[in-house]
């Protein structure tokens, strides 16, 4: 069992945990996910470790209520536990030689760029961030954006705060303009990592893209998790989840996202016959 | 002992095929005490028992079904439990017929004695009355990791245990019983014969920890760091095999270690109690003929699936799955498809699976594993109407610990180099199981868990 130490609720149906987690938090690295399960018959779900402090032995992670499991997962509060938390999975990012990267989160996406630059940063590389979501009070991580990027581009999809557009319009102007980057970093929805290695791609600048497939075990041994990269089939989980934006087959892993579309409201209105929702 | 001269076997109850074919209990009901008896009393006790050979880890078997035939059940399960820490499991899913049942002699003229029904029986009869934990010896106060939970695994953590060493188990899934619990379904092995099985080591004073994804949560070095003296690799050789075809990413496509592991482990033959779904279609083509593909088809049609195939290669005197699998399998209504290839699976503009494109095969001269090579027949093409897709052709081994663990010796397939007693070519590591083999048997990796924890015994007391 794993003990929730904090919760806090960074925007409508955007909340965060920071759980009881030594052995994870000790190995856990900027890149890598956990797998939790809240509790017997439970799903088993991957999100990103958002941040880790070893010394506390705390791993924080940032979810997005969007089906039964994380919605059920947001009902918990501080104190409560978790009956399984598994990681430091996937496999770590590292830069060794760069000396100026990009950052582009879109939506829950900031959560996990967070971890990679704040390494970035650490290390002295400059850091140039552009964060959206689609209003002002959806956008997550603002601060320790600010606090880890040398230059930070806040966007939202109504303009309600920072520039009006999306993430993506602040990325092509940068590049048009002629700025350099050792290289690009794009989380976000699919079809943003999508448009957004486009985007680089006549720049040749590598860009990395965080895969998030539906998963089982996130140890390779199901191959539900597996992604078409240039030639190859890759299992995200252990060979991800970040991989070259420009090799990753988008359209068929948005595709693979949806095999359990039906499941997963029969699921959903099951648990709300069973919690008085406000939905 | 009186002698039963009947030329087949004492049948065993089980479900009918039309109504086991829809539920995941458990198809063979066991045998009464009175149907043991009289199965016994087919044993011919001889001098120099060909079965005792046929079994690899040498159960003394004329010795135990001569007990069941003098009713001393409780001595008979005794005998089996001197090599076989796991006999209502073996009894269960042993591959007898080419292995101790192989070599009885009343097999040459009629039916073998049932030597795996008697083993289940006498198993079954000692859980049923609860089986009694053995006086355990002084704590030797030294530290021995085991790291994941299947047959291996568990029957080295039972025999370091009743040693007295401190042993712990380090599985990644969220339950203990490797294949055992995600890929053998309860309708042939019941989840709560291993749940006992756990429990019992358990009771031996073994820690089973899970969530333990070894190579990521910790290392090998870490262990000997945390004071482990010996560690014991038995994690299985789970890495999922694709065909390498066209569509096989398509939706509707499963590797048989995922469909497997998301009805039995995650339970999705109960969804939507349980959260994790599965879709299963109404014309599912499962391709593979060993008893992962038997597994995957039976499972398909308990999810609801109106027609199942399985698509094989070559013919069925091939097929390397149980006999008593196939038979059920077909009494269930399961389609044979032999001398059938996929070569490209079909999907629609949704990316869903709507068909699977096959070719017919002849068989040529045999291959280096002895089995004759089955080779395309052109222009026999044919595509089958089908809407999921199971491959079961096989699993490799999974490099996540093996990358994360210096000084391993590997073989030229990736596994685990280890000699007979599964020493690796690092100080204080053993491996055995499927890890060291390649996929192969519950009964060698039990085997391979005791040979091991032997092992490690003599190197422990020898380091002192
Ligand atoms: C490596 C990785 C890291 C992730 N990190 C985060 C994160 O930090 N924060 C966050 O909010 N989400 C993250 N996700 C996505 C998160 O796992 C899904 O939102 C969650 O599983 C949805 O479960 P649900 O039952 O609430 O919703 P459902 O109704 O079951 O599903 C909603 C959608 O989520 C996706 N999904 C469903 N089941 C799974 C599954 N088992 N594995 C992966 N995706 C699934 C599907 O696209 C589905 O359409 C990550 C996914 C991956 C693979
Ligand atoms: C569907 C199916 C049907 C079968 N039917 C039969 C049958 O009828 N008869 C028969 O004799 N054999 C059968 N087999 C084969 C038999 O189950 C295996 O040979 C046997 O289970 C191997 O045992 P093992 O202990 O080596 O590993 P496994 O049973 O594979 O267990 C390995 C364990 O290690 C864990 N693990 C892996 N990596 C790590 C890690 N890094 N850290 C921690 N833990 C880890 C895994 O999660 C797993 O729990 C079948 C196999 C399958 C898949
Ligand atoms: S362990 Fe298996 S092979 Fe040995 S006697 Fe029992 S059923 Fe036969
Ligand atoms: S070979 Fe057959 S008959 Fe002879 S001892 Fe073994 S089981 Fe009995
Ligand atoms: S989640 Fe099963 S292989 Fe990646």
């Amino acid at each position: 069992m794993f003990k929730i130490l904090e919760k806090r609720d960074l925007a409508p149906s955007i909340k965060l945990f920071v759980m009881d987690a030594p052995l994870v938090a000790k190995k856990a690295r900027p890149g890598q996910f956990v797998i939790l399960r809240i509790k017997e018959g439970g799903e088993r779900i991957p999100l990103t470790i958002a941040d880790y402090d070893a010394e506390k032995g705390t791993v924080t992670v940032v979810f997005q209520e969007v089906g039964k499991t994380t919605r059920e997962l947001g009902t918990l509060k501080a104190g409560d536990f978790i009956q399984d938390f598994v990681g430091p999975l996937g496999v770590p990012v590292e830069f060794p030689h760069h000396k100026k990267v990009l950052g582009v989160g879109g939506g829950l996406g900031v959560a996990p760029l967070y971890p990679k630059l704040k390494m970035l940063h650490e290390q002295g590389v400059e850091v140039v961030s552009i964060i959206g979501a689609k209003t002002a009070d959806m956008l997550i991580f603002e601060d320790e954006m600010k606090a880890v990027s040398d230059r930070l581009y806040v966007c939202t999809d109504d303009g309600s705060k920072g520039r009006h557009g999306f993430v993506t319009v602040v990325l092509k102007e940068l590049l048009e303009q002629g700025e350099k980057f050792d290289e690009i970093i794009i989380i976000g929805p699919p079809i943003l990592m999508k448009i957004g290695a486009e985007i680089t791609r006549p720049y040749g600048i590598p860009t990395m893209v965080s895969l998030n497939p539906i998963m089982v075990d996130g140890t390779g041994m199901c191959g539900g998790c597996r992604v078409s990269v240039g030639e190859e089939i890759k299992f995200a989980c252990v060979d991800g989840p970040a991989f070259d934006g420009h090799k990753v087959d988008f359209d068929e892993l948005m595709k693979r996202l949806a095999t359990y579309r039906d499941e997963e409201k029969i699921s959903l209105e099951r648990f709300h016959g069973s919690h008085e929702c406000k939905l | 002992m009186p002698l039963n001269k009947s030329k087949k076997k004492t049948p065993m109850p089980a479900q009918k095929p039309e109504v086991r074919r829809r539920n995941f209990n458990e198809v063979a009901l066991g045998y009464t005490e009175e149907d043991a008896v009289n199965e016994a009393q087919r044993c011919l006790q001889c001098k120099k028992p060909g079965c005792i050979q046929g079994c690899p880890v040498q159960v003394q078997i004329p010795q135990f079904i001569k007990r069941i035939a003098e009713r001393d059940f409780d001595g008979a399960i005794k005998v089996i439990k001197e090599t076989n820490s796991l006999p209502a499991v073996c009894g269960r899913v042993c591959p007898q017929e080419e292995q101790c049942e192989q070599r009885c002699v009343v097999g040459k003229m009629g039916e073998p004695v049932g030597i795996g029904r008697l083993e289940r029986f006498a198993a079954d009869w000692e859980r049923a009355k609860g089986v009694q934990v053995p006086d355990l010896p002084a704590k030797l106060s030294k530290k021995v990791a085991i790291i994941g939970s299947g047959p291996a695994s568990l029957t080295c953590a039972g025999d370091l245990a009743k040693l007295g060493y401190d042993v712990t188990v380090f599985e990644a899934f969220h339950k203990p019983g490797g294949v055992l619990v995600y890929g053998i379904p309860e309708f042939r092995l019941p989840k709560a014969i291993v749940q006992e099985e756990v429990e019992f080591i358990k009771k031996l004073g073994v820690e089973v920890r899970t969530d333990m994804v070894m190579g990521k949560v910790l290392t090998v070095d870490d262990l000997f760091d945390m004071g482990y003296e010996a560690v014991f690799i038995g994690t299985g050789a789970g890495l999922p095999k694709f065909m390498g075809i066209p569509g096989e990413n398509y939706l509707g496509v499963y590797s048989a270690n995922e469909f497997l592991t998301r009805i039995n482990l995650m339970k999705a033959y109960s969804f939507p109690e349980t959260d994790t779904p599965i879709k299963v279609g109404k014309k599912v083509a499962v391709v593979g003929g060993g008893n992962v593909a038997m597994d995957s088809a039976r499972s398909a049609l308990r999810m609801g699936a109106d027609e199942v195939h399985i698509v094989y290669r070559r013919s069925e005197e091939e097929m390397p799955a149980r006999q008593e699998e196939f038979e059920n399998a077909r009494e269930e209504g399961i389609i044979f498809d032999f001398l059938t290839n996929p070569v490209q699976i079909i999907g629609d503009e949704k990316g869903w699976v709507k068909g699977m494109e096959c070719i017919r095969m002849e068989l040529a001269e045999p291959d280096a594993s002895g089995r004759r090579r089955p080779v395309p027949v052109k222009g026999s093409e044919f595509t089958m109407d089908v809407d999921t897709v199971v491959i079961a052709i096989g699993t490799g081994p999974n490099p996540l610990l093996i990358k994360a663990t210096e000084g391993l010796e590997l073989t030229k397939h990736g596994y685990i180099a280890a000699d007979e007693n599964g020493k690796t070519s690092r100080e204080g590591v053993w491996a055995g199981g499927d890890i060291v083999t390649g996929a192969a048997t519950v009964i060698l990796a039990m085997g391979a868990g005791k040979k091991a924890a032997k092992s490690i015994h003599e190197y422990l007391q020898s380091k002192k």
